[in-house]
């Protein structure tokens, strides 16, 4: 800590930051554009200026940028000086010659950052009067919108893209006040994480392109703190809504799981939402019939199963659980996918290492992954992983005393060094341009490269038979780095469906934390939203309920099951049971397979828990009340439970359900921590302060005011009043504060620039690791030996495409791949095939036809579809399978 | 009047204008320095330049031998060490380096082996101007034959000393002569000056301890080398030490280029040596050291024009070469001409510059064309401590100012008239 003092008055504040975050920190509103909490500093726009005084006596001061400055002991600032107070507002002055006069007609106003700078400056008359410079716009994609005549040159969006994310399609072009932020020529923008360009442009350059297809400014929509379903790893979101239509999701700050940033499949994803194919009345027999008809109609009684899903919330699981009993409900997976899963969890219980948070994953400095493919399966972890290679180099520039918020200076004298990162997959993936070293291998050679490394360094750890000389010594090597870290960490996961790959990243973190290393963390990849929570409830699977017999009724919660097992194994169940129901968002091959359909909410219309795959349950609120019948699939439960003449599951409230849970289930009862019961929090408004024509919205269907839904929920309100108590952190419904439109009012809700949110980050953890720790895993695989005429067939991940609802939003879909089968040139080879072949594959009982692709990356005798699409999405992958040249035709669902 | 008494940079620039070769520098004296050098221990090469109180002739005119010693040296300091010669040279009305550069080419080579020397460099760049193409040739030619001599490469005469030399072209831009964004168009990056600190004497080119030199600045190294720093500090009337080249256009009759000692007085460079104005025109005011520095007047004629006295006349020594303005040139076309220039130079980075200059620019066209109004000179006036030093992120800017400021200081009758009379009085 340093003492600093503004406007002669003394503060206490973190010494090893700069004086823009420490004046922020503290609440001052003092403006800035270059600086972000997440790139640091640069100097570049000027705006930060404040006087700086020597010492008590000097009166004349001197200006200086406060984010180019320590906050070190004594300094003394002053914001208000009229020098500094004139200077920021001839900088706004400068930036504005050049900006179009166009905020009514800009996407970005009524939450830009450069408004709200512009009149905090207080910069408000004109006197340039030449023609402005202007530029042509470039086609970026389906997500990003270009609009450059709106730039102020305040060089975020190429650091962000190039230093921060990694991309390089993404530059600078020109010099003097005509650089051009763009690509070389017009296309898709190719980072992962362009979709932040977004909110890290303070202006409306970058804005959502899927938000122009149903604009709503800011002030006109209706928000609420959100939670992605996209994948398992949970970003916070805020997701806002309109006339009924869900219009985007932003970034919701968690300093422990997302920090300021989000993936393009979780930002996009949403669209799905207001899919015209979406379900809204309950059906019966293919016909659209009442909610009671429905009701009466189903009956469930001792021979009822329920099928959960690790895409539902845990309240819905829970609930289904509830209607079935415990032992007549299996989670809706794969049983290689419940294995697999079960394994990690029961890793994380059992074992002495903690699984990392997204932030540990950031602070780590020695990272081993084993066996996934972290940016198509885990994005933002991907991101955050990134950030961590500078971590061990950056100590090297502490040394030089360069501060490491100073950001170019920092990658100046960094340059291209990186901390270890080692990663042994199936095939490359896009980050192994950073990696230290890299392993193409299958799944059981990957597990054994991890239990040499365990065994490299506690040779406590079992040996593993027959290694070969390679392996031993990349292992060693692998074995140093991460015992030199301060934070290692292994990343593994479910994506090789394979316990043994679980099992050797939990030996390698085991040993390390044996040695000493008790900063050790495992992160384990999860398949979805809550793979986690439905494990939690410890059920048997979709394999075992498809071998079921003697089942009346089978309830489906939001699964697919024609994604979770071969299809002639699902037609078959299907044929057995005569009374199917199934509840969903959007009709799938398993909805029109069913009896009853029940439309079931989305994540935006409905409110519940998910258990992310570092184990934290966390909570999101509906932003608005669903049209039709679409409610939560816990309710519709309860509904069939009490048409059914039950009492035991006729919860009324969010609260009451997640009460019931917790005290069922030993491993929910920390749920109810994840947010603040309705009754615990004061009333809080899902719209702010300026939300307009909410009393002629429905004008043109009724003059009568309608009275706004009550949410029995939770304390968020659909209304603009709020009470007078601060939303607690869980419950933000949007990130603003007075004079701060901008999403960067998340500095106002923090406890420190770019630290926790105030009162905690939200969520809460249900997994704790052991005091004690397991003992080490003793079954070793044998190394993959490629059977003749067989393949292994292994996912190929895509972040656009792999998973099953962000598919359904436009933009998404556009950016899927087409069918392929990916194999190795001298594998191709020995099947006569070429590129673009058809070929035929056979595998789990599936044959279907796709093109040919060729991977020199890939090891002999592995071949890859990609995850998640037809026609092979219902295959357990890796499976071993059979491939040979097709005709050329082309069939796209697979025949039993 | 101090009279010329010794030319050291510049007596071996053949009057047929070409260069000097390997085996004529020798002749001559040429890699004495450098052998005498080598004799020595790195610390002390240092030392010997601290005393003969060198200092660069870029620009900044900061103290050599200091600037040297904040590299790291010994055993613990990280490799490789660079040294950049900064050829750049893109100020406009600066042509010194060239001159050096085309005519002796083996002299700067000579001066960049001692200080790479001294500072334990592994590898040294000469980062040139893109235009300079004659440059180029002669620097390729006196490299070869300076590796062949064994002046460069392993083990250099013996010393187990070894540096590596390159050649890189710049592709052209007036930014890329500031130290730190040279950095960094060298690393192939945009080229956008530095936050300092870190200096690049500790984190530099690649992130490693570099030190970047004037061409002129490398050039007196030999000879301080070998004829001492007395002798040196000997060679200056004022006693800053040293010769001075100094270059005067515009419109005098015998525009050219000298070696003086350094605070030769400013009338006895544009009486004697550039002959006076040309007939029919009378001096007005000249930029002392290029185009970003101040303008001189009457009253300062008889500046001695080394660091110090410059500065107190209340411009910059600059790199030495002056353009002269005359009574048949408009002043306010001539600012706006280099104003122009900046305009285009600017980096991009920092606010007040590029947005500054583009203004700047845009009002003084208004003015030559007619179309300015007295509200303009108010903005016009508010541009120099908008872009003052400190305001910016690099020099550049308030480089650019200082002309401006300085003829909306000496010349505001003739901005004042722009506007009244509504067009350029001068066309
Ligand atoms: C905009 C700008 C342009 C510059 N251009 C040159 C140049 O062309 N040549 C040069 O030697 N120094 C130039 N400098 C000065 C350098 O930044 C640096 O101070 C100099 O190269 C150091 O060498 P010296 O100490 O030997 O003068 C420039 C500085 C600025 C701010
Ligand atoms: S496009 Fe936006 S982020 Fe990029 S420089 Fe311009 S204003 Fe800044
Ligand atoms: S990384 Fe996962 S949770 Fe985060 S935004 Fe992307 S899809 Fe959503
Ligand atoms: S002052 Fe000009 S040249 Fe220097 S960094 Fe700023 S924009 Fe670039
Ligand atoms: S925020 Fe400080 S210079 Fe841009």
């Amino acid at each position: 800590m340093a003492k600093i003092f503004v406007e002669n008055k003394p503060y206490e504040v973190d010494a090893k930051q700069n004086l823009l975050h420490a004046c922020l920190s503290l609440g001052f509103d003092l403006p800035y554009f270059c600086w972000h909490p997440a790139l640091g500093s640069v100097g570049a726009c000027r705006q930060c200026a404040v006087k700086q005084f020597k010492n008590e006596q000097d009166i004349t001061g001197k200006l200086t940028m406060a984010c180019m400055a320590p906050a070190s002991e004594g300094t003394r600032i002053s914001i208000q000086d009229a020098d500094a107070a004139e200077f920021r507002r001839a900088v706004i002055q400068g930036l504005m010659l050049n900006h179009p006069h166009d905020c009514p007609v800009c996407d970005e106003g009524g939450e830009c950052h450069l408004q709200d700078m512009t009149v905090m400056t207080g910069h408000s008359h004109r006197t340039y009067n030449s023609p402005k410079r202007t530029f042509k716009n470039q086609y970026l994609g389906p997500f990003i919108n270009h609009e450059m005549n709106r730039c102020i040159q305040c060089q975020r969006c190429v650091r962000y893209y190039r230093e921060y994310a990694g991309g390089d399609d993404l530059n600078a072009f020109r010099l003097r006040d005509t650089v051009f932020f763009g690509r070389a020529e017009d296309g898709v923008l190719e980072n992962e994480f362009s979709g932040n360009l977004v909110e890290v442009c303070p202006t409306g350059v970058f804005t959502d392109a899927t938000l122009k297809h149903h604009y709503t400014r800011k002030w006109d929509l209706q928000m609420a703190p959100s939670v992605c379903t996209h994948c398992a790893l949970g970003c916070n979101t805020t997701v806002g809504e309109r006339y009924g239509s869900m219009r985007r999701v932003v970034n919701r700050y968690n300093h422990e799981v997302n920090g300021y940033f989000l993936c393009d499949r979780g930002r996009f994803g949403y669209e799905f939402t207001n899919s015209p194919a979406r379900l809204k009345e309950p059906m019966m027999r293919g016909a659209v019939v009442s909610k009671s008809a429905a009701l009466e109609s189903i009956t469930v009684g001792g021979r009822a199963i329920g099928i959960g899903s690790p895409r539902a919330s845990l309240e819905s699981n829970y609930a289904l659980r509830q209607l079935v009993g415990a032992e007549r409900f299996y989670a809706g997976v794969s049983g290689a996918e419940g294995t697999a899963v079960a394994a990690a969890l029961s890793i994380l219980k059992s074992g002495a290492v903690p699984s990392a948070s997204l932030l540990d994953v950031e602070q780590a400095d020695g990272v081993l992954v084993l066996g996934e493919d972290v940016l198509n399966v885990a994005p933002l972890m991907a991101l955050r992983l990134r950030q961590s290679l500078r971590n061990a180099p950056m100590r090297a520039a502490k040394k030089f005393n360069i501060p490491p918020w100073l950001d170019h200076a920092v990658r100046e004298m960094v340059q291209d060094q990186q901390g270890p990162l080692f990663i042994a997959s199936p095939y490359a993936t896009k980050l192994d341009a950073v990696a230290t070293a890299t392993e193409r291998a299958a799944p059981d050679d990957i597990a054994r490269l991890g239990f040499a490394i365990a065994n490299a360094i506690d040779r406590g750890a079992p040996e593993v038979a027959e290694l070969s000389e390679e392996t031993r010594t990349l292992a060693a090597s692998i074995a140093h780095a991460l015992l030199g870290a301060e934070r290692p960490l292994v990343i593994s996961g479910a994506s090789c469906l394979s316990t043994a790959v679980v099992e050797a990243a939990a030996q390698v973190a085991w040993a390390l934390h044996r040695q000493g290393r008790a900063q050790t963390r495992i992160a384990f990849t999860m398949p979805e939203a809550n793979t986690f929570g439905l494990a939690l409830l410890e059920s048997k699977t979709l394999a075992d309920a498809l071998k079921e017999d003697g089942i009346d009724t089978a309830i489906v919660l939001e699964n697919d099951l024609f994604r979770r097992a071969p299809e002639h194994l699902v037609r078959e169940f299907f044929e057995k049971v005569p009374h199917v129901v199934v509840l969903d968002c959007l009709p799938t091959l398993t909805t029109a397979a069913a009896e009853f359909v029940l439309p079931a909410g989305t994540a935006a219309e409905t409110s519940g828990t998910l258990v992310n795959s570092e184990g934290r349950a966390q909570r999101f609120l509906r932003a608005f009340v669903p049209s039709g019948s679409v409610q939560e699939s816990w309710r519709w439960i309860r509904d069939i439970a009490v048409a059914g003449g039950r009492t035991d599951c006729a919860w009324q409230t969010l609260d009451q359900i997640i009460a019931a849970m917790a005290q069922d289930c030993p491993a929910l009862r920390e749920v109810p921590e994840a947010a603040p019961a309705r009754d615990e929090a004061g009333k809080i408004a899902r719209e702010p302060d300026r939300y307009s024509g909410r009393t002629s919205m429905l004008a043109n269907i009724t003059v009568h005011e309608p009275k706004p839904p009550q949410d029995v929920d939770s304390a968020l309100a659909f209304s603009m009043e709020s009470g007078f108590r601060p939303a607690p952190a869980p419950l933000i419904p949007f990130f603003w504060a007075p004079g701060w439109n901008s999403i960067q009012a998340t500095n106002k809700y923090q406890t420190e620039v770019g630290g926790p949110l105030r009162g905690g980050d939200p969520g809460t953890r249900l997994v704790a690791a052991s005091v004690q720790a397991a003992e080490y895993f003793r079954e070793i695989p044998a190394a993959f030996r490629p059977a003749a005429g067989e393949w292994l067939v292994c996912p190929a991940f895509h972040i656009f495409g792999s998973e099953e609802l962000s598919r359904h939003a436009p933009g998404i879909a556009e950016l899927t791949p087409k069918p392929y089968i990916a194999l190795n040139p001298v594998d191709a080879e020995v099947l006569g095939l070429h590129a673009g072949d058809a070929v035929q594959v056979t595998l789990d009982g599936v044959t279907g036809v796709v093109p040919a692709i060729l991977r020199a990356d890939l090891p002999r005798g592995v071949a890859c579809l990609p995850a998640g699409l037809p026609p092979f999405e219902g295959c357990a992958l890796p499976s071993p399978g059979k491939l040979a040249l097709a005709k050329p035709e082309f069939s796209v669902r697979g025949t039993p | 009047m101090a009279t010329i008494t010794e030319r050291p940079l510049t007596s071996r620039l053949r009057q047929d204008r070409e260069p000097v070769l390997a085996e004529e520098y020798e002749r001559a004296g040429g890699y004495q320095g450098l052998r005498a050098a080598l004799r020595m221990a790195p610390n002390e090469v240092t030392d010997l330049v601290k005393r003969s109180h060198l200092c660069g002739r870029g620009g900044a005119g900061f103290p050599t031998g200091m600037k040297w010693s904040f590299v790291p040296m010994g055993k613990d300091a990280p490799h490789p060490k660079y040294l950049v010669a900064n050829a750049d040279e893109m100020e406009p009305g600066t042509f010194k380096d060239r001159a050096l550069m085309e005519g002796d080419p083996h002299q700067l080579i000579e001066g960049m082996a001692i200080a790479a020397y001294a500072i334990e460099a592994d590898i040294a760049f000469i980062f040139l101007r893109g235009e300079y193409q004659l440059s180029a040739r002669r620097l390729t030619q006196a490299l070869a034959e300076a590796y062949e001599r064994h002046y460069l490469g392993r083990n250099i005469l013996g010393s187990g000393y070894s540096l590596e030399m390159y050649l890189h072209i710049s592709a052209g831009r007036y930014i890329c002569g500031e130290e730190t964004a040279l950095l960094n168009a060298l690393e192939g990056k945009r080229a956008h000056p530095r936050a300092k600190p870190p200096f690049p004497q500790v984190s530099g080119l690649f992130g490693k301890p570099t030190i970047v030199q004037n061409v002129e600045t490398l050039c007196n190294l030999p000879h301080i080398v070998s004829k001492g720093a007395e002798w040196f500090l000997g060679l200056s009337p004022t006693g800053e030490g040293g010769t001075k080249l100094f270059g005067v256009s515009g419109k005098v009759k015998k525009p050219g280029l000298w070696e003086l000692p350094l605070g030769a007085p400013l009338r006895e460079l544009l009486e004697e040596h550039a002959g006076g104005m040309r007939d029919g025109t009378r001096f007005r005011g000249v930029l002392p050291g290029g185009a970003s520095t101040d303008f001189l007047v009457d009253e300062h004629l008889d500046t001695p024009m080394d660091y110090a006295h410059v500065a107190k006349a209340g411009s910059r020594l600059g790199t030495g070469t002056m353009v002269v303005l005359d009574d048949q040139t408009c002043p306010v076309g001539m600012v706006w001409n280099l104003e122009h220039f900046f305009a285009q130079e600017s980096c991009g980075w920092c606010t007040p510059c590029w947005s500054g200059l583009g203004w700047t620019e845009k009002i003084l066209l208004a003015m030559e064309e007619g179309t300015a109004v007295q509200h303009d000179l108010e903005i016009l006036k508010f541009q120099p401590k908008f872009m003052a030093p400190g305001n910016t992120f690099c020099a550049f800017a308030p480089g650019a100012m200082e002309p401006l400021q300085s003829a909306l200081k000496y010349f505001g009758d003739d901005f004042q008239r722009h506007i009244k009379e509504k067009r350029c009085p001068w066309r």
